[in-house]
């Protein structure tokens, strides 16, 4: 502490951790480098830092809006909500938790399914919303997840899928652990169809999400350096007591075990996943785009 | 204290052993202590009765990870004839904590896929205390491959504290291993059949107990998540796992209240470890059953009926 501080009545004193913050509003501070940005720059930059180019968890909603063509847009399932029927309480409601994460971020649950166009292609689009809960699967994600595949073999068109999740909804306890038998049942049902389903991972797809529809994508693209497990780093640090690897569950690591097709960054992901799409559709690319 | 019981099961295994010492005594000497005998015999078979009539969630995630519970191949000791193990994922390894094979049940050829815990240390180290790395995953695929092109029925026993979270599981895809299980035995033409046996962890039960029908021995347990893991993520301390085991609702009671499970299946008195005959005899029953109803179905009916089954798990609330 120093002099000043110390001269300072406790009431003005700001607490040590709050200085280095930086004011919620205009500014953001990349989590990489460290460096103070803009936001709007930063939101033009689609959430990506100009100066190291990490790439920062985004909103669910903000995630679809940069990938899908402005319109049509029509959200699927938005009407499901989720519910305490276990009534499970650890240091805090399960009820408590659900509507402290609708408050926060404005959404009802942790999957938001959009069925738009892509560069005018027609798809489904479903994006996971880390901030509600650690965008775990439970219930509504689940039937959420359904009816996006539905829609996708009724229209017989694509389905992409933005994972971020810590994994299964504890709070939703077998139920939620169900939900990975769920949503790979309906990802089978498109196989046999041969609807295209791409699964786009970011930071973090973890646990029972990605041991289910995430790892099932018939072309797995991650954004980079995104951390990317079945069990977390610290359980297996845990479990082996051994120093992980250097990179160990990201991206890069990843791809270099054959787990990935490929790492795209944000600003590519339209561009990419149209190409792809087009190809095994057998669709014209225009010179344009 | 015997290492080899729980502690709520020592009360019983000191009688037991008072009785054993009263036959030694007995057979030493012309004294006829049948009536002693006899009388503690009911006292110790009250005893059980009495404390297994309100045993605790967290008291039955014990007996499922009983050491004396019986495992994967004692079943397919006493249920099948002519097992043969086929092993290896043709890739990478052979995986000792998940077991496969080929067998004849009730003179019917079919596929067995179960996790395998160790009886000792040595085998705990091979078998990996049960816990499959992606190898095992893949073992489980390639019969359920073989099993479908062969009409074969798939019978699953789940026993596992869950995969295994090691640096080598998960280089090479363990993640991948469980979800493509996953979305394989959604598919697989053929009648699947998955028994919960002790522990069902997580994950890595699911990956092979993905199917038509789903049982559960009385005293085994099936949870998203271990009730220590719960309770050191939300409650932010390991010790809380009774109050986890709880909450998470992973006695085969529960499960069947909240329509995830389709039957129980019982446990003789005291549990499956103090007569395995029994408890081999109440699982043959159930799968007879269940096997004469989904084998005399067609493919397609089974087929959808499955996937009807799986996409109807969950619960949730609609707004206008």
């Amino acid at each position: 502490m120093s002099w000043l501080e110390k001269l300072m009545p406790s009431r003005i004193r700001t607490e040590g951790t709050n200085k280095r913050k930086v004011p919620k509003g205009l500014w953001d501070k990349c989590a990489s480098c460290g460096a103070v940005l803009y936001r709007s720059d930063l939101e033009r930059n689609l959430q990506v830092c100009p100066k190291c180019n990490h790439h920062m968890r985004i909103t669910a909603r903000m995630r679809l809006q940069f990938f899908l063509d402005e319109s049509p847009q029509e959200e699927i399932g938005q009407y499901l909500e989720p519910k305490d029927f276990l009534k499970f309480k650890d240091d805090k409601k399960y009820k408590d938790r659900l509507s402290a994460a609708q408050k926060n971020t404005g959404e009802k649950e942790a999957l938001l399914v959009i069925k738009g166009q892509l560069k005018k292609l027609p798809i489904v689009a479903a994006a996971f919303e880390f901030r509600f809960i650690g965008g775990s699967m439970g219930s509504v994600v689940g039937e959420r997840f359904l009816l996006a595949a539905k829609q996708a073999l009724s229209d017989e068109i694509p389905l992409i899928c933005f994972s971020t999740s810590g994994g299964a909804r504890m709070q939703e306890a077998l139920t939620s652990l169900f939900q990975m038998a769920k949503t790979s049942a309906a990802l089978g049902r498109m196989r046999e169809q041969s609807i295209p389903f791409i699964s786009v991972l970011t930071d973090p797809t973890m646990g029972g999400v990605s041991a289910s529809l995430a790892m099932l994508g018939d072309i797995t693209i991650a954004e980079p350096k995104a951390l990317i497990g079945f069990a977390g780093p610290r359980v297996i640090q845990q479990t082996v007591r051994e120093t992980l690897p250097k990179g160990f569950q990201r991206s890069e690591f990843l791809l270099e075990h054959g787990a990935l097709d490929m790492i795209v960054e944000r600003k590519n992901m339209r561009d990419e996943v149209h190409q792809l799409l087009s190809v095994l559709l057998h669709q014209e690319i225009s010179a344009g785009e | 204290m015997n290492p080899d019981y729980l502690d709520f099961e020592q009360p019983i295994v000191d009688l037991e052993a008072k009785i054993d010492e009263l036959r030694l005594v007995e057979s030493d000497n012309e004294f006829n202590l049948n009536e002693e005998i006899t009388r503690l015999q009911a006292k110790s078979k009250n005893l059980i009765a009495s404390i297994f009539s309100s045993l605790s969630p967290w008291q039955i995630a014990q007996l499922a990870r009983h050491p004396k519970r019986p495992y994967t191949l004692d079943y397919i000791d006493k249920l099948f004839t002519n097992f043969t193990e086929l092993r290896g994922d043709r890739m990478y390894a052979d995986d000792a904590a998940i077991v496969a094979g080929i067998a004849k049940f009730e003179g019917a050829s079919v596929a067995i896929i179960g996790h395998q815990k160790g009886r000792n240390t040595k085998e705990n180290i091979r078998r990996n205390f049960g816990m499959p790395r992606p190898e095992g995953y893949r073992k489980a695929l390639r019969i359920m491959d073989i099993a479908e092109r062969f009409k074969l029925p798939v019978l699953t026993f789940i026993d596992t504290p869950g995969a295994y979270p090691g640096i080598g599981a998960e280089e090479r895809g363990q993640s991948q291993a469980i979800a493509v299980n996953l979305e394989r035995m959604a598919c697989l033409r053929t009648p699947i059949l998955c028994t919960v046996i002790g522990e069902g962890g997580s994950g890595g039960a699911l990956a092979i107990g993905v199917g038509d029908y789903l049982s559960m021995l009385s005293y085994s347990t099936y949870s998203v998540i271990s009730p220590e893991g719960c309770a050191s993520i939300l409650w932010k301390d390991a010790s809380k796992a009774e109050d986890a085991a709880t909450a998470l609702g992973i006695t085969a009671l529960r499960l069947n209240e909240l329509k995830l499970i389709d039957e129980i299946i019982e446990e003789p008195l005291g549990g499956a470890h103090r007569d395995i005959d029994t408890t081999c005899e109440n699982v043959r029953a159930t799968l007879v059953s269940a096997l004469e109803k989904f084998t005399s179905q067609s493919l397609d009916d089974l087929l959808a009926a499955r996937y009807q089954r799986l996409t109807q798990f969950g619960t949730y609330g609609e707004s206008a």
